[in-house]
């Protein structure tokens, strides 16, 4: 409990996290009829890891225009400022409680506590690091998540290394490879161990191939040497079963390895409010409105899912700003029937989890990733035999988010059905 | 400067000599050759306080285990250093690991080990219900405990350097030269003068010996990999829990450390190098393997990093202490292997007594003072705390790790301090900024500018571990 008397913040909507995600979602509310909203932010600024992706392609979806991360986070800052929404920067949310009563702290306003009338989860991700993929051999300097490294080039203004190896080929691995490449690094290879790469391919081909970078598929690294400054580290190639082939061992002479390996939702504080996991995702169970397992704490962006496009994560936060609109303005109007949404053959999950049939309208999307590279299939939605819709694709990977939409259009399908499974079918 | 006494190697066990003499009018010195304290052993080990039914009967390690163990308690609360005792448990697979527990509850009970309980299946499960449904028994040792072992070495050298110790790092002892009574020590820096020295150089013991023509023993490094799991899984257990001991090691443990982690390890596997501390496959497998035999239910999911240390194992068997036959003012303390960390108060204790016995005037100093103040731990202290740190210095409402919950506060606390840190690992050591779940990706780059601005030093020299380890590259054009 808060002691000395503080005074508690009463506010109609809290947004914890001011990144794409919670831009967009503070927003709708707030256009939706929401007064009172406040966004909780721990950097210095708003915009998130927009502000260091200093590169283009954001924005093609939402604004039919190519735009830089810090442009495509502007155009939602500029109509925050204008809404006058409350924000707070430098400010740590240490736990939420599942009656929405949020501490936060500062370095001005000291321990805070916010009661608030519905909450927004849209705290982003976190890198997946050296030691969760136990990689043996030393510990030197050197080793970098690439969002780390992409901050000290673009943000901090240095460079991480001279030479360096990628390994895994996450968007932000890619579109660091070409960074340090054009800040006169050498990039000696990229490295991924699944036999397909994971970022998307329009990264492949003007990060990588436009620079003669070469990437190493079914390809790991077995070992880091250095023992001050990394000095090099040893690949191989790996097996079906992703084991490395003692007969590939290579040395790559390098002082740097950056690693964009897979993001991971950060959901500590989901996790104290008493949301429900999903264990695929990381991220909460959530309803088509975007709300979690728990009553007024809505979610949405990369803490919910990993998206591959932002203007993706913008399309999903607007849905939990009308959301939270509505529950904070009317209740939330629940209805009776559920329908759940399961991933079926070829799928690795499917969001939102669970759908409230009163709900349902004509755009209701299912997004989706695959589980390997497949070619010419038919994405299935089904309730059990019946195909309730289908999409022909010539090319799926899993480095690509997938949609379906599906809603009133297909008329009484969902009359009496209790679990839909999206599924790949051969076309 | 003159000195009563230099002691050699800033880890554990000459930390914590060096804060027992400063309890006496005497001029001391520690001379460690690496940019921090605890950078050998120290720092990378299983952080367990033994019980001390491992060691042999009258060997020196038995008798100094017990003694440590006991004295734990007012060592750690004197300087503010995290310590649980929180009892572990021995289990026995088969018939022949129950004969094993055997004969360890007698050594115990002959080292004077007080209240072991060999306990059967179901009373070992109902103490800790995930671990393996497959054991027989267990040896319970309810004295075993937790403890950070560089943590324990920073409050002893904190405090040591409160009563009047001197600390100098970067300084690898070179050459050793003995005249009139008195020892030079050559470092590339300088030269320091001293009385008596104490040479506590962990897997350097040997060399350093070599150096006044002691070749009497020779020390082998055994290298331990340990990996570390996520706080998730840091109540998966209540206790230490072990495997029965093979001739290079206690087996594959699994513990919760006084953070709130899991720690998972060591491996035992005699190397070459006294500077290798690679991981390896097959060892972090291994690992792996002994550790779901002991508690199938690990999440491996939640590993958040893999490190190996350097046990030095004397060519002798046991604890080599005592003044040197080369020179009877070189006191050795070598070979501290398992169970050095919980030996090392009662080692102090007992080197202590030898250089009282070879002519060391003992005089008490009015003003000694046994307390250390911890650093402020925004994460683990309460909110009427939290609220007069931020209120005298609005950093510490300015969290840089978030996983950890540290702040700015605390990291230039961490700076500022005797023995202050002056690099990112360092910070991490006493801060536990960047040991979380993300590693320093979000909280390196601040934690790089603080140093950079506290230290005054750009932000291209500032360096993982010292040295050449320097962290960030050329500026950007």
């Amino acid at each position: 409990m808060m002691g000395g008397g503080s005074a508690v913040l009463n506010v109609d909507l809290t947004v914890i996290g001011g990144g794409p995600a919670g831009l967009a979602a503070a927003l709708e509310a707030s256009e939706n009829g929401v007064r009172d909203v406040l966004i909780i932010e721990r950097g210095g600024e708003l915009g998130g890891i927009l502000q260091q992706c200093i590169h283009n392609g954001f924005g093609l979806h939402i604004f039919k225009e190519e735009l830089t991360g810090p442009e495509y986070a502007y155009r939602f800052i500029e109509k925050v400022i204008a809404r006058k929404i409350n924000y707070k920067l430098n400010t740590m949310v240490l736990d939420i409680s599942a009656d929405r009563v949020i501490r936060a702290v500062n370095g001005s306003d000291g321990l805070v506590e916010i009661k608030a009338g519905a909450v927004i989860l849209a705290m982003g991700c976190r890198e997946r690091t050296r030691g969760a993929l136990n990689i043996p051999g030393t510990r030197p300097a050197g080793i970098f998540t690439a969002g780390a490294a992409q901050r000290f080039v673009n943000i901090e203004g240095y460079l991480p290394g001279k030479k360096a190896v990628i390994l895994g080929s996450g968007d932000i691995g890619l579109i660091m490879a070409r960074r340090l490449t054009l800040e006169g690094a050498e990039v000696k290879a990229v490295c991924e161990i699944l036999p397909y790469p994971g970022g998307l391919n329009r990264n492949i081909v003007q990060c990588l191939k436009d620079y003669g970078i070469p990437l190493r598929l079914s390809t790991t690294i077995v070992e880091i040497h250095g023992r001050e400054r990394v000095t090099g580290v040893t690949v191989a190639r790996v097996d079906e079963k992703r084991e490395p082939i003692g007969s590939s061992f290579e040395f790559i002479e390098c002082d740097t390895l950056l690693l964009s390996t897979g993001l991971i939702p950060e959901n500590e504080l989901s996790r104290k409010a008493g949301v429900l996991i999903d264990p695929v995702t990381s991220g909460p169970v959530v309803d088509e409105s975007m709300e979690t397992s728990v009553k007024g704490i809505f979610a949405c962006g990369n803490v919910v899912h990993v998206h591959d496009l932002v203007d993706y994560v913008t399309e999903e936060s607007r849905i939990a700003g009308k959301s939270a609109a509505r529950f904070i303005l009317d209740g939330g109007a629940y209805g009776t029937g559920l329908i759940k949404t399961r991933a079926g053959q070829g799928i690795r999950y499917v969001v939102p989890q669970l759908i409230r049939k009163n709900r349902l309208d004509n755009d209701m999307k299912l997004s989706f990733r695959v589980t390997g590279g497949y070619k010419d299939v038919v994405i299935a939605v089904k309730s059990g035999d019946r195909t309730i819709t289908s999409v022909k694709k010539p090319k799926v990977s899993p480095g690509e988010m997938e949609s379906v939409k599906i809603g009133k259009i297909h008329g009484d399908s969902f009359k009496d059905c209790d679990l839909i499974t999206v599924q790949l079918e051969n076309g | 400067m003159d000195y009563d006494i230099a002691v050699i190697g800033a880890g554990i066990v000459g930390s914590l000599i060096a804060r027992e003499l400063s309890r006496y009018r005497l001029d001391i010195c520690v001379v460690e050759k690496e940019a921090d304290v605890a950078m050998g052993a120290s720092k990378a080990n299983s952080a367990i306080i033994h019980a001390g039914y491992d060691p042999e009967p009258g060997s020196m390690k038995a008798a100094l285990n017990v003694r440590g163990n006991a004295m734990y308690d007012r060592l750690a609360n004197e300087l503010e250093v995290p310590f649980k005792r929180i009892g572990s448990l021995v289990l026995a697979f088969t018939e022949e690991d129950m004969f094993t527990l055997k004969t360890l509850y007698d050594r115990g009970l002959k080292n004077r080990v007080p209240m072991l309980e060999i306990v059967a299946k179901d009373r070992a499960r109902s103490m800790e219900p995930n671990v393996s449904g497959d054991i027989i028994g267990a040896l319970y040792a309810p004295t075993a405990g937790i403890v950070c072992p560089y943590e324990l070495t920073l409050g002893s050298v904190e405090n040591a350097m409160g009563n009047g110790v001197d600390l100098k790092l970067e300084s690898p002892v070179a050459g050793i030269e003995y005249a009139g009574g008195v020892f030079t020590l050559h470092t590339p820096e300088q030269k320091i003068s001293s009385r008596y020295v104490i040479n506590a150089a962990g897997l350097y013991a040997d060399a350093v010996a070599n150096l006044i023509g002691d070749t009497s023993f020779s020390i082998r490094p055994r290298k331990g990999e340990y990996l570390l799991l996520d706080k998730t899984q840091g109540n998966l257990v209540g206790r230490t829990v072990f495997q029965t001991p093979t001739a290079m090691g206690k087996g594959v443990l699994v513990t919760p450390t006084v953070d709130g982690n899991l720690l998972l390890g060591p491996t035992a596997e005699d190397v070459e190098s006294k500077e290798d501390i690679s991981t390896t496959r097959p060892g972090l497998t291994g690992i792996i393997k002994g550790a779901l035999k002991s508690c199938p239910g690990i999440n491996l999911q939640e590993v958040i990093s893999s490190f190996a240390g350097l046990r030095a194992v004397p060519s002798t068997g046991d604890f080599i202490i005592g003044p040197s036959k080369a020179n009877g003012r070189f006191i050795n303390v070598a070979g501290i292997e398992s169970p050095g960390l919980t030996a090392a108060p009662a080692i102090a204790e007992y080197v202590k007594g030898i250089l009282r016995d070879t002519g060391v005037g003992l005089l008490p100093k009015a003003d000694f003072n046994p307390h250390r103040k911890a650093i402020c731990r925004f994460h683990s202290i309460g909110d009427a705390d939290r609220k007069k740190a931020i209120m005298r210095d609005p950093r510490y409402g300015r969290i840089v790790c978030r996983c950890e919950e540290v702040t700015e506060g605390e990291i230039v606390s961490s700076i500022k301090r005797p023995a202050g840190a002056r690099d990112t690992d360092a910070v991490k050591r006493r801060t536990r900024a960047g040991m979380g779940r993300c590693q320093g990706g979000f909280c390196l780059p601040h934690v790089i500018r603080i140093l950079s601005e506290e230290l005054d030093i750009p932000m291209d020299k500032i360096t993982k571990s010292g040295g050449n380890s320097v962290i960030l590259g050329e500026k950007t054009k």
